[in-house]
């Protein structure tokens, strides 16, 4: 079976986690006690409806605040599909929790409010699921039962969604009308808007081919640990313990060993203890080669390619998630597979404007939840791809270097 | 499928697989937390994968609180010599005299609460920095919050609402002296997960989860193994059944359920029919309000 991974996304109240509890509870994925306990706790709302949003929202600062603060995971399956879901925050200051549940998805869904159409964040979501890279995007316009399942105001959202894709570049995107409250067109077609022809949520999210992140292409390997066993029996063994982020590998296959450049064969590859001929992204497996050569953690075994770039002088794209300001001359560690290396902050190119969609310059810093692009100086020479080549060796994570928060993402160029 | 394309058990593991040598590669002095059940039994085969023909670089840990069902105390000392790496004790009992801590009364006293303090002595006794656990995401609904890498402090508190942002598969393990590292290799497997996974790989578990005769006490629907650690009163209903065990924690806090399973299979069954959740139909010490788990998460509980 396979496995699909999406995120929900959109403004606050635009019904995120309650579109994730009636996914659940109407493919019958809530089991009776989780149910009761959300009807125990819904019973202090007026209407003396049940609310779908408790399912996920389970810290005592969320449910008294009725807002989802950061991001929880679902899981549920269908006779189809296997599905991790990422409940993801709408309000802005919790952004960084956002794009943490982006990072790993295969597909977004943006809510949008029927009432409000287009707002600040869908286009700021946007934006970050363009960024990263995320290969599918459902627009969901909710509460279409507040609007009288309206559909010339469904087609108006739709129209100004389009300009956003447009602007972002974005590829393969869906909308459908729905209600999560009532439950249209999410497990269930809706009774009430004839006038939509397209995929119901869930079919879609069976259906959909999950364009899978992975590059088989470009063979990348970070070395994470090396295996010594050092007994009498093993004295010779030496292997690269590690998780193949993209492309296979062979047994015979040529190498290079980066940062220091030295060529060598493959000579075993060992998959769960068993020795097999080839192995492939994201299988986690043990490299041998065929000469004794200087690797630790941080380095990287990767086939003879053109794309990899070497060096020290790096163009990033940065998701700003602290509070204290990125500015220029700044030094942070920047953590790129299993290396970790200091990197010093040195132009700020330009900032992008999340309303317009547009492109600052001559900005000094950047706050948080900004997104700039800016140069970079790593201590020493980094082997890494573009992260829209692959998303495995091009995105790394900025830590401060001294309260040792993870203060930044940033996709490399 | 391709023949580039893994199937979902395999994503999980070689992810698991990924985070076991994240924490080799990233701490001075990690331990796996092991307590005798399925999931830190999995964590055990997880770890064997990604270390072995070495040595696990951290010592597995049991925090017992005497209250253990004999059957999984025995199956964690034959696993840890059948895979010949170092097993940790330290007993809740000891801490409970060497600083004088109030036991819970009445009648399913439970040292759920207690083994908190425990473990951060033992933390602080081995000084130990990354500690490895089998939480799961789907177990609960703080947990379905919690990183793979969660920081703790130097009172081993959790800050739900201040986590690192966690990114792509890169995990963020530079702390301070004195805080630690939760990490939750087995996060995004579910319940049923595990189990197709124990069939694949064939792993042996402790008799408790197979159907058995056990004398029972039925409380609240629940069936609570008779042992010396519970209170029993006059009017308590005791009777024989055929049980299984679908979580082994402490056998004052565990319920166990009605089961004719007597083979993975039937297990697999069993949970895919079921509509009572993992926790749910377990454990009574989740019953205490809706907050149980966060609550004891924050004060540095797993």
């Amino acid at each position: 079976m396979d496995l699909l991974r999406f995120l929900t996304a959109g403004s606050v109240d635009d019904g995120k986690s309650t579109l994730i509890g009636r996914l659940l509870y109407d493919s019958k994925n809530i089991l009776i006690d989780q149910l009761d306990a959300i009807e125990r706790s819904s019973k202090n709302r007026k209407d003396g409806t049940v609310d779908l949003a408790l399912l996920t929202d389970g810290l005592r600062a969320e449910r008294e605040q009725g807002i989802t603060i950061d991001v929880a995971y679902k899981y549920f399956s269908t006779p189809k599909r296997k599905f991790i879901i990422a409940d993801t925050p709408g309000h802005i200051q919790y952004t960084r929790n956002m794009v943490t549940g982006a990072s790993n998805a295969d597909l977004i869904i943006i809510l949008v409010d029927a009432r409000n159409g287009v707002v600040e964040q869908t286009r700021r979501h946007s934006l970050i699921a363009s960024l990263l890279n995320i290969p599918h995007v459902v627009v969901a316009i909710n509460k279409m039962d507040l609007l009288n399942y309206d559909q010339a105001a469904y087609n108006h959202i739709v129209e100004d969604y389009k300009k956003v894709a447009e602007v972002l570049k974005l590829n393969n995107v869906s909308y459908v009308p729905i209600s999560a409250l009532v439950g249209d067109n999410i497990v269930d077609a809706s009774t009430k808007m004839d006038w939509y022809q397209g995929p119901i949520l869930l079919d879609y999210l069976e259906n959909v081919e999950v364009k899978s992140s992975v590059n088989l292409t470009n063979a990348r390997f970070p070395v994470q640990y090396v295996i010594r066993p050092q007994t009498e029996d093993l004295h010779d063994y030496r292997g690269y313990a590690g998780k193949i982020e993209s492309g296979i590998y062979k047994k015979g296959d040529q190498v290079v060993v980066y940062p220091s450049g030295v060529e060598a064969t493959i000579e075993k590859i060992e998959l769960g203890g068993k020795e097999v001929e080839e192995a492939f992204a994201p299988q986690s497996v043990v490299l041998h080669l065929d000469q004794d050569v200087d690797i630790s953690r941080g380095d990287s075994i990767v086939k003879k390619d053109d794309s990899l770039k070497v060096g020290q002088d790096i163009d990033a794209i940065v998701c700003w998630m602290d509070e204290k300001p990125l500015t220029v001359g700044q030094k942070y560690f920047l953590q790129h597979g299993s290396k970790v290396v200091p990197a010093m902050v040195k132009e700020i190119k330009y900032k992008l404007d999340v309303n317009q969609l547009e492109k600052i310059t001559e900005v000094s810093k950047a706050d948080l939840n900004e997104v700039v692009e800016v140069k970079l100086k790593t201590a020493s020479p980094l082997a890494y791809d573009a992260y829209s080549e692959i998303r495995e060796s091009g995105g790394a994570i900025l830590v401060d270097q001294t309260s040792f928060v993870t203060v930044g993402a940033a996709l490399l160029q | 499928m391709s023949q580039y394309q893994l199937d979902y058990l395999d994503q999980l593991e070689s992810e698991s697989i990924h985070i076991f040598r994240e924490v080799a590669g990233q701490f001075e002095k990690p331990a796996l937390l092991f307590s005798g059940g399925k999931d830190s039994i999995t964590l055990v085969h997880l770890a064997l994968k990604a270390f072995r023909p070495g040595k696990f670089p951290f010592p597995l840990v049991h925090i017992d609180t005497g209250h253990n069902f004999p059957e999984a105390l025995a199956f964690r000392d034959q696993l840890a010599e059948q895979i010949g790496e170092k097993l940790i004790v330290r007993k809740v009992e000891d801490t409970i005299k060497a600083k004088h801590l109030t036991e819970q009364k009445g009648k399913f006293a439970s040292r759920n609460q207690l083994q908190t303090f425990t473990l951060l002595d033992t933390i602080e006794e081995f000084g130990f920095d990354a500690c490895i656990g089998g939480a799961r995401r789907d177990e609960e609904k703080a947990r379905a919050k919690e990183r793979i890498f969660s920081v703790r402090d130097d009172f081993g508190q959790w800050n739900p609402k201040l986590q690192r942002p966690e990114l792509w598969h890169t995990y963020n393990g530079k702390i301070h002296k004195g805080e630690n590292v939760r990490v939750f290799p087995i996060s995004n497997w579910t319940e049923l997960d595990i189990w197709n996974y124990i069939k694949r790989e064939n792993i042996q578990l402790p008799s408790v989860y197979f159907s058995h005769e056990r004398e029972v006490l039925e409380y609240q629907n629940a069936l609570i193994a008779v042992s010396p650690y519970i209170q029993i009163d006059e009017n308590d209903k005791i009777s024989t059944r055929r049980v299984r065990y679908r979580t082994v924690g402490d056998m004052t806090c565990t319920a166990a359920v009605a089961s004719e399973a007597y083979s993975i299979d039937d297990i697999i069954s069993e949970i895919i029919a079921t509509r009572t959740s993992e926790r749910g139909e377990t454990r009574i010490d989740d019953r205490f309000s809706e907050a149980a788990m966060e609550d004891r998460k924050k004060n540095g509980y797993f």
